[in-house]
């Protein structure tokens, strides 16, 4: 095995070494009755065979590599600076483990001070973890952070949230015996102000948005955080990062928590993982954040170091009474976003999240001049919309399947009301032949 | 505080005007983007982000990687972390356009090729730990136990069980497992070792009774020892009607040996950035596969997939499921990378890695023995734990011991932990180090406990070689210095009249 470097003649001097005859009685411990027989695992293959058979495997998918896909919904294709994958790849990152010994990782550390500091600007808020599963167990973690913060038991939810991160907030908190209720959204996917007044009151520990929400909406939350704070809860905000260019930040709008994806910072929507979930509070609730930190401090000789810092909150010091459970981060994703950001740059930032703009709101201009079509335009967008069919959207979908376009997402899987609604994704990714080959697909439908 | 030129953040490093990557100019919509949307949903202050071009920011960030140790570069015994090689090939599949560039959304007919890997990982891992069903969706270790633990809950909930309120772990567990626990808000029970380092099975017998929900146990233990009245333990536990939780962070010293399942636990998580090779990435992404025994399979997450004659689907119909830990399906990348470590070694070379494994861990803690005194002193399976105490009356830590290692090029083990033996250094060779390496570690720790007696300053004050020293962790905490913002602030109120900069670039030249 080319992965194993021992001989036979190490074996023998090491069983020698040990005192044993042979390996076996290296395992008298263990049970002859549960003895492993046959692993029931096929026979190896060379990394010839194998990689002939991955690649014919892989052409059972349909990737953006290969076909015109309009989704987003939660994971989206972006544009990639070759430099990314390429620095992320250095085996010295790569192979790393956590930052335990800062002296042997300070270029881990430096660089989740770096994400830290570049989460917090495109946050506006102080403080940022190194990075967490995803968006939505980051916004799970948010959630139960609002609630032991205020002593509360219930979250106040808008439907609009991604239904994934939705399910994955419900799954946490009921394991933790706590509640969530929701607020709907209009047909212009803006969430129901009034409804969402009249549920908010002092039991609710924490208050939920999405921006741009699941469909695709830019929600306009003016007085909404006057209101939550005036109650003594948090306000909760999932955005999506690579939106802060251009549109208002958490801090803007008044947010205690921001929490959200990060995949769209530099890593490839690789069948929904690995991923990055971002996560930036206040500095009120600095020491409650769960997940690991990395702060900058000195060395014996004055030097600046970074260090894993305010691990008191973390469980391998404070066992069952830790903030979290949670201990390996996203670090080499967190690494790729870091990355990625720094070759943005401050221009960069801001360009992309305008081309995005500027996709979206052409491809639905066009898209509403098809007949059998219909969109909502006094919806404000960042990068997909919805759209109304007069046909199911299932006979749209296997239509141009076989033209190579992946259509956008069923919304009716999620919301059963919209019957004929799909949600689609136009990122700087697209081209005006893309977008155009797309309009002339749906208009034949 | 010195600020030597490969420590400044990229931030220090911009100057305004420069970029690092450029987007196409044309636009379509034929409209300013600021004229899209109404100006209140605008960003007011645009975010600060550095002004950097790319070769700037490639010689930065490669210059930070320089900085650490790995596993390509170094030997990293890190006790309960199965630090071992990260096959190239796994990356190489990872990168496959046809794989990587696949939306999570994507109708089941477009994605045939990953739910076939998902499929077959699955078909693998059960034939691996015997269990009868796994999801493949925890983000982690720490995911796939709480994932468990739910599943514990929902399983005793659902017989109307609602009095069993108490989760038992072994005093030499993970910190996660008691965390773990505590968040579903169990009690946490713990189970003193006996002086052979397994659990004490009176007392187990003294503890679980009609209120414990569950037993959750690592095997090999902490301390590297192979529960060896495991059949006991688990037999105790059923019979209290209970369930067995199997932490599978130490598992890559059972492949083709022994499995979980044929232990009699219910449920188990696996570590595929352990066992099954895929890297770490200085701390992340990971992934905690998490299998069941037949009774506990309706509870499992949603959603599972499945094989309907020659096609591969998710099936979201679940009415027990516990519900979804993540969005999607999980950390695809990392499930394909160990799809592929296991056809790469077949069942013949993952026999070989969990042997190797153990033949390494025990010679390494036959040689080092004379040194260091073993916690317990019997074969070990692929990591052991050595004390560092060694009754001089000196002021040497484990954690000094593991530093001064740094200066010898070597990671240091874990130190501190397990916690039940004072001064701890867990050691875990793994199976793709060579003998060469291990003698050198050996060497390395002969010479380190001469320097213990003769000049124990030297190791006080390790590492000596690296590029920083031992840094001030009490400081950091005090002050929080958490992003560039902070430490901008922090700069200004201590304002020295010299840039610190200069002073750095000064100090280096009088070197």
């Amino acid at each position: 095995m080319h992965y194993h470097p021992l001989t036979a003649d190490d074996r023998r001097e090491m069983l020698e070494a040990i005192g044993v005859k042979h390996f076996e009685d290296l395992l008298k411990g263990i049970p002859s009755s549960i003895r492993a027989r046959d692993l029931k695992v096929p026979e190896a293959l060379s990394e010839m065979e194998l990689r002939r058979e991955l690649e014919a495997t892989g052409k059972k998918n349909q990737g953006s590599k290969s076909v015109l896909s309009f989704l987003g919904g939660g994971s989206y294709e972006h544009f990639i600076p070759a430099a990314v994958p390429q620095l992320m790849g250095r085996n010295e990152f790569y192979t790393a483990y956590t930052p335990y010994q800062p002296e042997a990782s300070q270029g881990t550390l430096q660089a989740i001070f770096e994400y830290q500091s570049l989460i917090a600007e495109l946050t506006g808020l102080d403080v940022s973890n190194a990075s967490h599963y995803d968006g939505a167990t980051s916004l799970a973690e948010a959630g139960l952070l609002a609630l032991r913060h205020t002593g509360r038991r219930k979250l106040l939810v808008a439907r609009s949230v991604h239904p994934d991160y939705r399910q994955v907030l419900r799954t946490y908190l009921e394991a933790a015996d706590f509640t969530l209720e929701e607020f709907g959204f209009e047909k212009n996917g803006k969430f129901k102000r009034k409804e969402f007044q009249e549920l908010l009151n002092e039991e609710i520990g924490g208050v939920v948005f999405q921006t741009p929400n699941f469909l695709g909406t830019v929600e306009d939350l003016d007085g909404v955080a006057r209101e939550i704070h005036a109650l003594g809860a948090p306000l909760i905000l999932a955005a999506n990062p690579l939106s802060l260019g251009v549109l208002r930040s958490p801090a803007e709008w008044g947010a205690d928590m921001a929490v959200g994806e990060g995949q769209v910072l530099g890593l490839p929507t690789g069948f929904g993982g690995p991923y990055l979930g971002y996560f930036a509070v206040t500095r009120e609730l600095m020491r409650r954040i769960p997940g690991r930190l990395a702060g900058m401090t000195m060395d014996q000789e004055g030097k600046r170091a970074f260090v894993l810092t305010l691990q008191a909150r973390e469980q391998h010091i404070r066992r069952e009474r830790a903030s979290s459970n949670i201990c390996t981060n996203e670090g080499l994703c967190a690494l790729g976003a870091c990355i990625y950001l720094t070759l943005l740059g401050k221009e960069g930032i801001r360009e992309v999240g305008e081309l995005n703009l500027d996709r979206a709101y052409y491809l639905r201009e066009k898209i509403s001049s098809l007949k059998g079509y219909r969109v909502e335009k006094d919806s404000p967008v960042f990068n997909e919309f919805v759209v109304f069919s007069e046909k199911p959207f299932s006979e749209i979908q296997s239509r141009l399947i076989p033209q190579g376009i992946l259509a956008g997402i069923d919304l009716s899987r999620y919301y059963p009301e919209m019957k004929g609604a799909f949600l689609v994704c136009a990122t700087e990714t697209k081209s005006r032949e893309d977008l155009e080959c797309f309009v002339k697909a749906l208009s034949q439908c | 505080m010195l600020i030597d030129p490969e420590s400044r953040l990229s931030f220090e490093k911009s100057r305004s005007g420069r970029r690092g990557t450029q987007f196409p100019k044309e636009r379509l919509s034929g409209k300013e983007a600021s004229k899209l949307l109404p100006a209140a949903l605008l960003r007011k202050e645009a975010p600060q982000l550095p002004e950097l071009t790319e070769p700037e920011v490639v010689r930065h960030f490669v210059n930070l990687s320089k900085k650490n140790f790995s596993i390509d570069t170094h030997f990293y015994p890190l006790g309960s972390c199965s630090m071992k090689y990260n096959p190239k090939v796994n990356e190489w599949a990872a990168a496959l356009g046809d794989f990587a560039s696949v939306h999570p959304l994507q109708p089941e007919e477009t994605a045939q090729g990953w739910l076939c890997i998902f499929y077959e990982l699955e078909q693998d891992l059960k034939a691996i730990t015997g269990m009868d069903r796994f999801t493949l969706q925890p983000a982690a270790g720490a995911q796939g136990e709480l994932c468990g633990m739910m599943m514990v809950r929902a399983y005793h909930a659902s017989r109307g069980e609602h009095g069993r309120r108490k989760v038992l772990v072994p005093d030499s567990s993970h910190g996660t497992n008691p965390a773990t626990a505590a968040l579903l808000g169990y009690e946490v029970v713990q189970v003193k070792s006996n002086a052979r380092g397994r659990v004490d099975l009176e007392e187990l017998g003294r503890l679980v009774d009609g209120e414990t929900a569950c037993l959750m146990l690592t095997n090999p233990n902490t301390l590297g020892l192979f529960e060896d009245e495991i059949l006991k333990i688990t037999e105790k536990v059923h019979k209290a009607g209970a369930l067995l939780y199997y932490d599978g962070a130490n598992f890559n010293a059972l492949l083709g040996i022994t499995r979980p399942g044929d232990m009699g636990f219910d449920i188990v998580h696996l570590n595929l950035h352990k066992t099954f090779s895929t890297p770490h990435g200085g701390g992340g992404p990971g992934a905690g596969p998490v299998g069941v025994k037949e009774k506990l399979i309706p509870f499992l997450p949603v959603p599972l997939v499945e094989k309907r004659g020659e096609r591969y689907g998710l099936n979201f119909e679940q009415p027990q499921s516990v519900g979804r830990l993540k969005a999607f399906h999980g950390q695809a990348g990392m499930i394909l990378r160990a799809f592929v470590y296991i056809r790469t070694l077949g069942r013949t070379g993952l026999k070989q890695v969990s042997e190797d494994a153990i033949l390494n861990a025990n010679y390494l803690r036959a040689r080092l023995k004379t040194i260091f005194p073993v916690a317990v002193d019997e074969p070990c399976m692929h990591e052991f734990v050595l004390s560092a105490r060694t009754g001089k009356g000196n002021d040497l830590h484990a954690l000094d011991i593991g530093k001064r290692l740094l200066d010898y090029g070597f990671h240091a083990p874990t130190v501190h932990f397990p916690l039940v033996v004072p001064e701890a250094l867990m050691i875990e060779p793994t199976e793709t180090e060579s003998k060469e390496t291990l003698d050198r570690f050996v060497e390395a720790m002969t010479e380190i406990r001469k320097e213990m007696d003769r000049k124990p300053e030297i190791i006080k004050n390790a590492p000596h070689t690296l590029p920083i020293r031992r840094p001030d962790e009490v400081m950091a905490a005090r002050t929080p210095v958490l992003t560039h913002r902070d430490w901008l602030r922090e700069n200004a109120q201590q304002a020295p009249a010299e840039s610190n900069e200069r002073v750095a670039v000064h100090r280096i030249s009088e070197r």
